[in-house]
């Protein structure tokens, strides 16, 4: 078996699985609730893939391979074939794809159990995996795109899954057009560099590209950027991702943490010469990167949906990956990408799982309280009303606890290798840049900050006694092992993942395999700071260090403050930072600021003003054209008397001016 | 494989079915024999798909087709009929309308219905004809054939308002084929002086081989042009659309969307384009611009609306803005996308203004505060208009994505028009489109039901699915395999750039033009021997002499 006949099997098998489910459900209504089929032959479709991915992986011997089946669309100079590339990165990006999706996949078939839209469930994700793996493997711009807008259709069926209430459906469609704003500057970066370069190809693009002039360059870069900006959830389209949680907790997990938010970091890598060679895009995107990090991590420690909290976490983890980006370091971005898929999918589905309980808390709740005549209103989702469940979910506090941690960066779990090999690029790249030093100190700020607000979340989700009413007789339960077994794999890769980039204090780097595979010097396809940048090694462990104390201090004390205050020890950092608190609380306005600028101008211009303009006077004047004809028809019709004298006397008169110009004239 | 006289069988059909349907006793028998025919004529212009060759250069003869002197004395104006790269898309698609909207009318109509099928066939014969026309006269009378079907359609079978909205769609496209009218006359004398012994003619043939002076190109082309603008319509001519299209019954909407509005964007092409090269690139820029406002215009007013079809209705304007800036980009890409993108349109606006008369057959109503949370009760008919939404948002992987991209890609990069910027600024009705198609499937289908009557609609039956499955399956092949169909017409995109620019070229240096266009001495092409009174009473009233009349003809 080779690449050639395992692509197909491997991108086919999750669209036959989305076609299965969606039609079956659609025409069969017999089988929609046949869950066991549906589940069944919806994670197959997925997990079948993995597989074959793993052995072309494990098969992968270094070169580049291209699977070409068809021309897709070809006009003049134009030619797009449906064509797709293995190599080290699309592997490293299909192995995740389809190895956290189908463990996402098997979650889902516990979660979802019940829910009427379960086949739709299941046809969006099967159809999402395909969008994706369009996205990872396609190998040129076009293809690239059909899986980037795919996953963006997939993502707005998923967040507005439970259409019946429209909110979900407004999430739904604030995501889609976000990203849309971003894959307009997409598009414009095709379209000039296929005027510059005459073709769409990578092989054309990654050669070519970099040498093209200066200003085009940076344009396309700075075009691909806003791009990634959109899908990625960075400042200034980062709006969308918050309210996406709408849709159910698997989605969140797989596609709005794990997966179709890092394709933005996926194209910046895929196109790494190009971004190497535009110094200035450079600096902007660290720039963009880190702002949005710690924007991020402080409206992070204010909310207290447990979702918005991992949400706004995500968006600042993006941050620090286009920090990494920004500085040269992309593998690391990358393996960050890796890293956090393992353990921000395991806390999502892990807060699934919370939430899946707290449902379960709700029911009792409702009957408990029915003869009294009100449930009240109880959010499953608020974490002020949780509290002391680990004694009732052991796997899934276990879970989460590890993934905090290593989210955190407490060292030798996983997030501890990534961010701090960001964090080091970030510093080392100071030498000789100017932003380098800049953004290393934005991020050791919100690596602190991001220690504080996850411990947070786990300490007021388990730690404590229960918060929930009449807790002394409800009592939630540990979910079934279908979605405990995801959890464990994911923490458990949580834990070992890291060590497949240890830093260069070990052996002068040697051990880094994620560099060696992916990285330019080692033959692979993402390029490399090549230059004169170079820290000590006693710096270097003075480095990694600082990052461990930073992460431990931020643990220990928020473990401490939260632990002893509970959910009150939120007031005494509200009237601590005060207006900056409220601001963060309040996600620094931006939603309202763009509703003010942008949506409001928008949609009242086209309702009081272009459309009133379009019926007033574009076809006003229409109107007034034909009106003035019938007018004057009116008024001429009585020269049309008739009367044979008159019309006589018209001619003679006629005449009679005639000869007078002649004679005169 | 060549088959003769398909393209007039398969124009004409319709016609025979119209006879067939006045001359049926029972009003169910006119409903069979309007399916029926039309079937068959889509069946017969898959012939037509089949045997078409795009190796056989337009410049050296249309496909298929058939060729007669019309009026053999005075006027060199033929019944010349033909397939070529450019119009071979639009018939299939104009016959593949045809039973989808006979059945479409199926249960909707019900009073006067011989009259209504009728004039649907006679419809189509008209359009079919307008795209097939090499001879400029027959062109116009096609053009106008058009005018009178649709006329009664809205105004006997239409909305509240039918008769306003009717009188204003004839007017208005009226005025603008009078004004072709009279290009037309002088384009003809004008040819007929130049290069045709002083024999008026309208043989396209004969007139894209004419080098028209430049100083005349500019209002010719002007007048050309603004009837074809109207037809599209292109902005601010737009405003007879969208009174038409809501006042017209659901046949009539999707034969409009779908082929009538394609008259005048395949007129530019087909006539304007090759016929004043000089004037089509000086008013390039200018036709662009007014195309993008229209995009972005029509879509923010889309925006606005309450009334769905009226929304879809304006979401054509939109669309076709995208057709006529791929038109004026003068480049392969652009032009092949301005091509597909006709064809798309027709698809996925056809299937729209289909689900909105499904809606509003079963509730009686088009405003969309009406409805709300249907997807619950109509799972069917919510997947086939999200479905049609998708590809009319242009998502990759459907057809309309694949016409605008190439569209804006080739007009990105054309030197005739020279601004990216403004071809930036159209790729932002790609954010507007999702924003009104998507609030629009918000207000629709999304929600809670709490309308009685939505929470017990019905959902599609057999026949609707049946007739929609045909259009969804067409938005998945064109978008993801719409090379077949741009193999098909791109080697006569190539000639009639290559023609343009080489008439460009000679009228610039003053030369005489060295790319001819020739129809073949092929038997079907053969123009029919004419007899010597005939010749003599031509020479008379053109006051030609004896060789040039007989050489007009093609006789020596």
């Amino acid at each position: 078996m080779n690449a050639s006949t395992l692509i197909p099997v491997i991108l086919l098998l999750p669209l036959a699985g989305a076609l299965f489910c969606g039609l079956v459900g659609l025409f069969v209504p017999a089988l929609r609730q046949r869950e066991g089929l549906i589940g069944v032959v919806g994670t197959a479709m997925v997990i079948v893939p993995f597989l074959a991915v793993l052995y072309l992986f494990l098969n992968f011997d270094g070169g580049a391979i291209v699977v070409e089946f068809y021309t897709w669309m070809a006009a003049g100079d134009l030619s797009v074939a449906f064509a797709y590339r293995v190599d080290q990165l699309s592997l490293v990006m299909t192995l995740v794809v389809t190895g956290v999706g189908g463990l996402i996949h098997l979650y889902s078939i516990g979660y979802m159990h019940g829910d009427p839209g379960y086949w739709r469930f299941f046809a969006y994700l099967n159809l999402f995996i395909f969008a994706m793996l369009n996205l990872v493997l396609g190998d040129n711009l076009v293809v690239l795109f059909l899986g980037w807008e795919g996953v963006g259709l997939c993502s707005y069926l998923l967040i507005g899954f439970w259409y019946t209430d429209l909110k979900n459906s407004a999430a739904a469609n604030k995501a889609f057009i976000m990203n849309r704003v971003g894959d307009f500057c997409f598009l414009l970066a095709m379209f000039l560099l296929f005027r510059e370069l005459g073709s769409l190809d990578f092989d054309v693009l990654l050669v070519q590209g970099p040498s093209l002039d200066e200003g085009v360059l940076y344009l396309t870069v700075f075009l691909l950027f806003m791009g990634a900006t959109g899908k990625s959830a960075q400042i200034p389209l980062f709006t969308w991702l918050p309210d996406a949680m709408a849709g159910p907790t698997p989605v969140s997990a797989l596609i709005h943490a794990a997966t179709m938010v890092t394709s933005g970091l996926y194209l910046l890598a895929r196109f790494s010469p190009l971004v190497l060679a535009a110094e200035g895009i450079m600096a902007f995107i660290a720039i963009i990167g880190a702002l949005t990090a710690i924007m991020a991590a402080t409206i992070a420690i204010t909310q207290n949906d447990i979702k918005k909290v991992l949400a706004y976490s995500t968006v600042s983890q993006l941050g620090f990956m286009f920090l990494a980006t920004g500085v040269g370091a992309f593998f690391v971005a990358i393996f960050h990408v890796v890293m956090h898929a393992f353990f921000k999918g395991c806390l999502f589905l892990g807060s699934g799982s919370v939430i899946h309980a707290m449902h379960d808390v709700e029911h009792q709740l409702s009957q408990k309280l029915e003869p009294e005549g009100h449930t009240g209103k109880f959010d499953p989702q608020d974490m002020r009303t949780m509290g002391g469940l680990k004694k009732f979910m052991p796997s899934t506090r276990i879970t989460f606890l590890i993934a905090t941690l290593a989210i955190a960066g407490i060292p030798l779990l996983s997030g501890f290798f990534s961010k701090d090999e960001i964090l080091f690029r970030a510093f080392e790249s100071a030498s000789t840049n100017d932003y380098g030093m800049l953004v290393w100190i934005v991020g050791m700020v919100t690596a602190f900050l991001t220690a504080v607000y996850m411990i947070r979340a786990y300490v007021l989700t388990f730690e404590g006694e229960p918060r929930w009413p009449k807790a002394d007789t409800i009592q939630p339960h540990e979910s079934p092992w279908t979605m405990t077994l995801p959890l464990w794999v994911l923490a458990i890769l949580s834990i070992v993942g890291g060590y497949i980039g240890l830093p260069g204090v070990f052996a002068h780097g040697d051990w880094n395999l994620i560099h060696h595979y992916l990285g330019e010097s080692f033959g692979g396809p993402l390029a490399e700071v090549h230059g004169e940048a170079h820290v000590a090694l006693s710096t270097e462990w003075i480095l990694l260090a600082l990052g461990a104390a930073i992460a431990i201090a931020g643990v220990a004390l928020g473990w401490y403050w939260y632990s002893k205050h509970g959910p009150a020890f939120d007031d005494r950092l509200r009237s601590r930072f005060g207006r900056l608190y409220r601001a963060a609380e309040g996600k620094y306005f931006v939603d309202e600021a763009y509703e003010k600028v942008i949506v409001k101008p928008l949609i009242v211009g086209a309702e009081k003003g272009l459309a009133p303009f379009d019926t007033y006077v574009v076809d006003g004047l229409v109107n007034a054209v034909a009106f003035i004809t019938r007018g004057l028809s009116f008024v001429l019709k009585y020269i049309q008397t008739g009367v044979v004298q008159i019309y006589a006397m018209a001619i003679v008169i006629g005449v009679i001016l005639v000869l007078a110009m002649m004679m005169f004239g | 494989m060549n088959i003769p006289h398909l393209t007039s069988i398969v124009i004409f059909l319709p016609m025979v079915g119209a006879i067939l349907t006045i001359l049926a006793r029972r009003t169910e028998q006119v409903k069979w024999v309007a399916l029926v025919v039309t079937s068959v004529t889509f069946l017969a212009s898959l012939g037509l798909y089949v045997g078409f060759d795009p190796g056989i250069s337009t410049a050296s003869s249309p496909q298929m087709g058939d060729v007669a002197l019309w009026f053999p004395v005075a006027f060199d104006i033929k019944y010349f009929v033909g397939i070529d790269g450019l119009n071979l898309l639009l018939v299939l698609l104009t016959t593949l309308l045809g039973p989808i909207v006979i059945l479409s009318s199926w249960t909707s109509i019900k009073e006067h219905q011989k009259a209504y099928y009728t004039l649907l066939l006679v419809l189509q014969t008209g359009v079919t004809g307008v795209f097939t026309s090499y001879d400029l006269f027959l062109f116009y009378v096609f053009f106008e054939l058009t005018l009178i079907p649709m006329y009664f359609i809205i105004g006997i079978w239409g909305g509240e308002n039918r008769i306003y909205a009717a009188f204003k769609f004839i007017i208005y496209t009226l005025v603008g084929s009078l004004l072709m009218l009279v290009a037309l006359l002088a384009l003809g004398f004008m040819a007929g002086d130049a290069i045709n012994g002083g024999v008026f003619t309208t043989d396209w043939y004969k007139l894209v081989s004419y080098n028209i002076p430049v100083s005349s190109q500019g209002w010719l082309f002007l007048l050309f042009a603004l009837a074809f603008a109207i037809k599209i319509p292109l902005f601010p001519l737009h405003t007879w659309l969208p009174d038409a299209h809501v006042q017209a019954p659901t046949g009539g909407s999707v034969i409009l969307a779908g082929v009538l509005l394609k008259m005048g964007t395949y007129g530019l092409v087909r006539f304007c384009l090759p016929l004043f090269p000089v004037a089509s690139q000086k008013y390039a820029m200018m036709f662009a611009v007014l195309a993008v406002i229209g995009i972005l215009y029509a879509a923010l007013v889309c925006r606005a609306q309450t009334d769905v079809k009226k929304l879809v209705a304006y979401s054509s304007v939109s669309h076709l803005g995208f057709v006529v800036l791929g038109i004026f980009a003068f480049n392969v890409e652009a032009m092949q996308g301005a091509l597909i993108q006709m064809v798309n349109h027709g698809i996925s606006t056809g299937a729209l203004f289909l689900i909105v008369g499904m809606m509003y057959e079963r509730r009686h109503t088009r405003l969309m505060k009406d409805y709300g949370g249907i997807a619950k009760s109509v799972p069917i008919l919510s997947f086939f208009m999200i479905f049609a939404v998708l590809a009319s948002a242009g998502l990759p992987g459907l057809n309309g994505f694949v016409g605008e991209f190439l569209i804006l890609i080739g007009a990105f990069k054309s030197s005739v028009l020279g601004s990216p910027m403004l071809v930036a600024l159209a790729t932002t009705g790609v954010i507007l489109a999702a924003v009104y198609l998507l609030w629009m499937v918000y207000r629709i289908f999304w929600g809670s039901l709490e309308n009685e009557e939505n929470a017990s609609m019905a959902d599609l039956n057999g026949r609707e699915i049946g007739l929609l499955v045909p259009l969804v399956l067409l938005m998945i092949i064109l978008g993801v395999a719409p090379n077949p169909f741009l193999e098909k017409s791109e080697p006569a995109v190539r000639d009639l750039l290559e023609l343009i620019e080489s008439k460009r070229a000679a009228a610039e240096s003053e030369s005489s033009l060295e790319f001819e266009y020739r129809y073949a001495d092929t038997p079907e092409f053969r123009v029919p021997e004419i007899d010597e009174a005939a010749l003599k009473a031509a020479r008379k009233i053109t006051g030609a002499s004896a060789e040039e009349t007989e050489s007009s003809f093609g006789l020596k």
